[in-house]
């Protein structure tokens, strides 16, 4: 066990399952000699040589397409997209290659491969540095949905996801790339994909978040805790698909009240689901409206940026105003 | 590696089937005015790329100091901005990326048009919404980019389509790196442009590298101007380090364009001298001597050189060249940091002609907080 970032952790799972499987194959801009914009693919190429680790051309379609290809011939390709604003070149590729194959050959053919990509504001990207898309993938039947928030978790998901025999969207949150430390175990590590994780316990509130958005929530209930006295509880939901009904609900009638939190904008975001959730199966147990609290419906903004994104003011405010419900 | 060894084969030609058009000779005492360029003419492409190279300093300075966020500087790139620029009219439109910025200048636009948008202030002709690089004034004719590459080559064609269509004599200037040769968009825009024999000339910015990847890495072709034949687009590979080469063969370009004889794709070899941008670092990929080989080319230097051999250059006016230039770029900087930033308001504006019902409320409940939390620190908690 070591203490590690969030990059750290992704580092850890690429060489970890590389050293495993001689199958897995990395590939993506700048992903080699260079080890990534972010360094998420340092010392792999190093380690593991050119022909497993590798820069390519600018096109997210070719790398994509190929890995496609790769995966239905046996190997277990990891691409990466070097920010998911660049991914909408492969969309076509993803949406309706990747996610159809199996289905659309009766089973014969697969495509179990990650495509890892980081997402989210957070390092002054404006428009296209920031977005954060997971909302058109988790609308793609076919595809899994991953967003770890904690280094443990990045390891063990993403060595889930590489390990698995379905196509992975694996988003990371850049902007707490190195912010986060924590836990890592050595070695062989999964975490399975699908359950939620209960970040912090509480009875009052419950906030669903993921990614990014799951530090900042936890700096909000922590200042609800300490001004206002309000116990609130934080479901870091991990898997966004397959998504943890079970999870949701149990700890929505637990507490009867929910808040929703995600950087995307706020219309048919992600979060609109888990309140579509709430309401249909346990509208019974509710004490106050559903709150969701999501990106403003606009493009991402470079200046505002502070202003755009969730921050712990906004879910603050937002605690409040669902828990002021009479 | 050994990029860099095609531009020593001097062919000193201005014809457009050749592989490398040169015009400047280094080694020459003397030199001729080119046809169609008078001193004058010369004297002011020269200044136009000091002023990209000073305001490229004055960014990385800015920077460094933390006063801007990022910058993407073009040095080593002056020549094929400011040659292809001279070489256009007015009228005529560009759909650059983020390495063409010393256009603007060329073409009129005032310093502080630049300098707003690093700052992404309340001025900013992007109003803060885009990070430095992504530049757009429409009085010049410089569309408005992505950061998502090439997909504005397609928009190129299309502009110099409509031009077509409406009998306009606009020709569309359009850059794309190496890199951007291997986008989707590249072989859309090269399928459309031929085939509708549009107006445009397409400008490959080869500078060797995108970010880490050598062209060697990113196209197995030799020569990345042959990619004009596969979809029957006359093409040429131009000295790029060489402003009167570069000048020419745009001029060429744009004469077949303003003919009705369609789309060239010229390929301009050049080298990024400074890090892809203010987050990377090209020591990781690259040995000092090949830069060392490179900076030996430099367009601003072979220009000056050019300029010795046609008499037309002394230290005096050197010195006094970038001084003043060099005083104007801090004068307008300083000036753009002192604008305030974009108010939260305008955060909702220009998403649509109209704002929506919907918006208008979101916008409404976060102003009506503004006073509530003022967040005057980014990640602070102030309660
Ligand atoms: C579609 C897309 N993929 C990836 C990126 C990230 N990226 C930004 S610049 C760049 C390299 C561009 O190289 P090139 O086209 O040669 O232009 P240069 O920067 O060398 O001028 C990459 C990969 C992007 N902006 N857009």
């Amino acid at each position: 066990m070591a203490t590690k970032t969030l990059l750290q952790g992704i580092n850890d799972a690429l060489h970890t399952e590389m050293g495993r499987d001689e199958r897995v194959l990395i590939f993506g801009e700048d992903v080699g000699l260079n080890e990534g914009v972010f360094r998420a693919t340092t010392d792999l190429q190093k380690e593991f040589g050119e022909e497993r680790v590798f820069s390519t051309p600018l096109t997210e379609t070719g790398i994509v397409g190929a890995a496609i290809g790769m995966a239905v011939y046996g190997l277990k390709p990891v691409p990466e997209i070097q920010f998911s604003d660049f991914i909408y070149p492969a969309f076509d590729q993803i949406v309706s290659e990747m996610a159809k194959f199996r289905y659309r050959s009766g089973g014969e053919y697969t495509c179990p491969m990650v495509i890892r990509t980081p997402y989210g504001g957070g390092i002054r990207g404006g428009l296209y540095h920031s977005q954060s898309p997971e909302a058109y993938f988790t609308h793609t039947p076919g595809l899994k949905v991953v967003i770890p928030s904690t280094p443990g978790d990045a390891k063990g998901l993403l060595a889930s996801a590489i390990r698995g025999e379905d196509p992975v969207i694996f988003m990371e949150p850049k902007k707490i790339y190195r912010a986060v430390k924590g836990d890592v175990p050595d070695g062989d590590y999964t975490v399975p994909i699908g359950p939620a994780r209960v970040a912090r316990e509480g009875t009052d509130l419950s906030i669903f978040c993921y990614g990014a958005m799951v530090p900042v929530c936890e700096m909000a209930a922590e200042k609800a805790q300490e001004k206002d006295g309000f116990n609130v509880e934080i479901i870091d939901l991990r898997t966004l698909y397959p998504i943890d009904e079970t999870a949701i609900l149990q700890s929505v009638r637990k507490t009867g009240r929910a808040l929703i939190v995600y950087e995307a904008p706020k219309t048919c975001g992600y979060g609109s689901e888990i309140a579509a959730i709430i309401a249909e199966q346990a509208v019974d147990s509710l004490e106050a409206p559903i709150k969701r609290i999501g990106g403003f419906d606009i493009p991402f903004p470079y200046t505002l940026e502070k202003i755009y994104v969730p921050d712990a003011i906004r879910v603050y405010l937002g605690i409040k105003d669902v828990l002021d419900y009479a | 590696m050994d990029r860099g060894l095609t531009l020593d084969k001097h062919k000193g030609n201005t014809s457009m089937s050749d592989n490398l058009l040169q015009v400047i000779q280094d080694n020459a005492k003397t030199a001729k005015l080119p046809p169609g360029l008078s001193e004058a003419d010369i004297k002011r492409m020269y200044e136009g790329m000091v002023m990209v190279r000073a305001y490229d300093e004055r960014q990385k300075k800015l920077q460094r100091s933390g006063r801007i966020g990022f910058c993407v500087t073009s040095t080593g790139e002056e020549a094929v901005q400011i040659g292809t620029a001279a070489a256009l009219e007015p009228a005529d439109w560009i759909y650059p990326y983020y390495r063409q910025y010393g256009m603007l200048m060329y073409r009129g636009a005032s310093l502080d048009v630049l300098a707003n948008h690093l700052f992404g202030n309340t001025t900013d002709l992007a109003k803060g919404r885009q990070m430095p690089a992504h530049y757009t004034h429409k009085e010049t004719n410089f569309v408005s980019f992505s950061s998502v590459i090439g997909t504005h080559l397609t928009h190129a064609v299309g502009t110099a389509m409509a031009a077509q269509y409406k009998g306009d004599d606009v020709v569309v200037a359009t850059y794309i790196g190496d890199g951007g040769t291997s986008s989707n968009d590249f072989h859309a825009a090269l399928t459309f442009a031929g085939v509708r024999k549009a107006p445009v000339v397409f400008f490959i910015v080869n500078n060797q590298y995108a970010i880490s990847l050598p062209v060697e890495k990113q196209c197995a072709a030799e020569s990345l101007h042959t990619k004009g034949a596969g979809y029957g687009i006359p093409a040429i590979r131009v000295d790029g380090n060489d402003i009167i080469a570069v000048y020419q063969a745009a001029q060429e370009a744009y004469a077949r364009a303003r003919r009705g004889e369609g789309p060239t794709l010229v390929e301009l070899l050049t080298y990024r001298a400074g890090p892809h941008s203010s987050s990377d670092d090209p020591s990781r990929y690259r040995s000092q001597e090949e830069m060392d080989e490179w900076n030996a080319k430099d367009p601003l230097e072979r220009c000056k050189r050019f300029m010795q051999q046609l008499g037309i250059w002394t230290e005096a006016y050197e010195t006094q060249l970038w001084e003043s230039i060099r005083e104007k770029m801090v004068e307008f900087t300083n000036a753009a940091e002192k604008i305030d930033e974009p108010s939260w308001e305008t955060m909702f504006d220009d998403v649509y002609a109209e704002l929506p019902d919907a918006l208008r409320r979101q916008r409404d409940e976060l102003i009506a907080t503004e006073s509530e939390f003022p967040r005057d620190n980014e990640g602070e908690f102030p309660l």
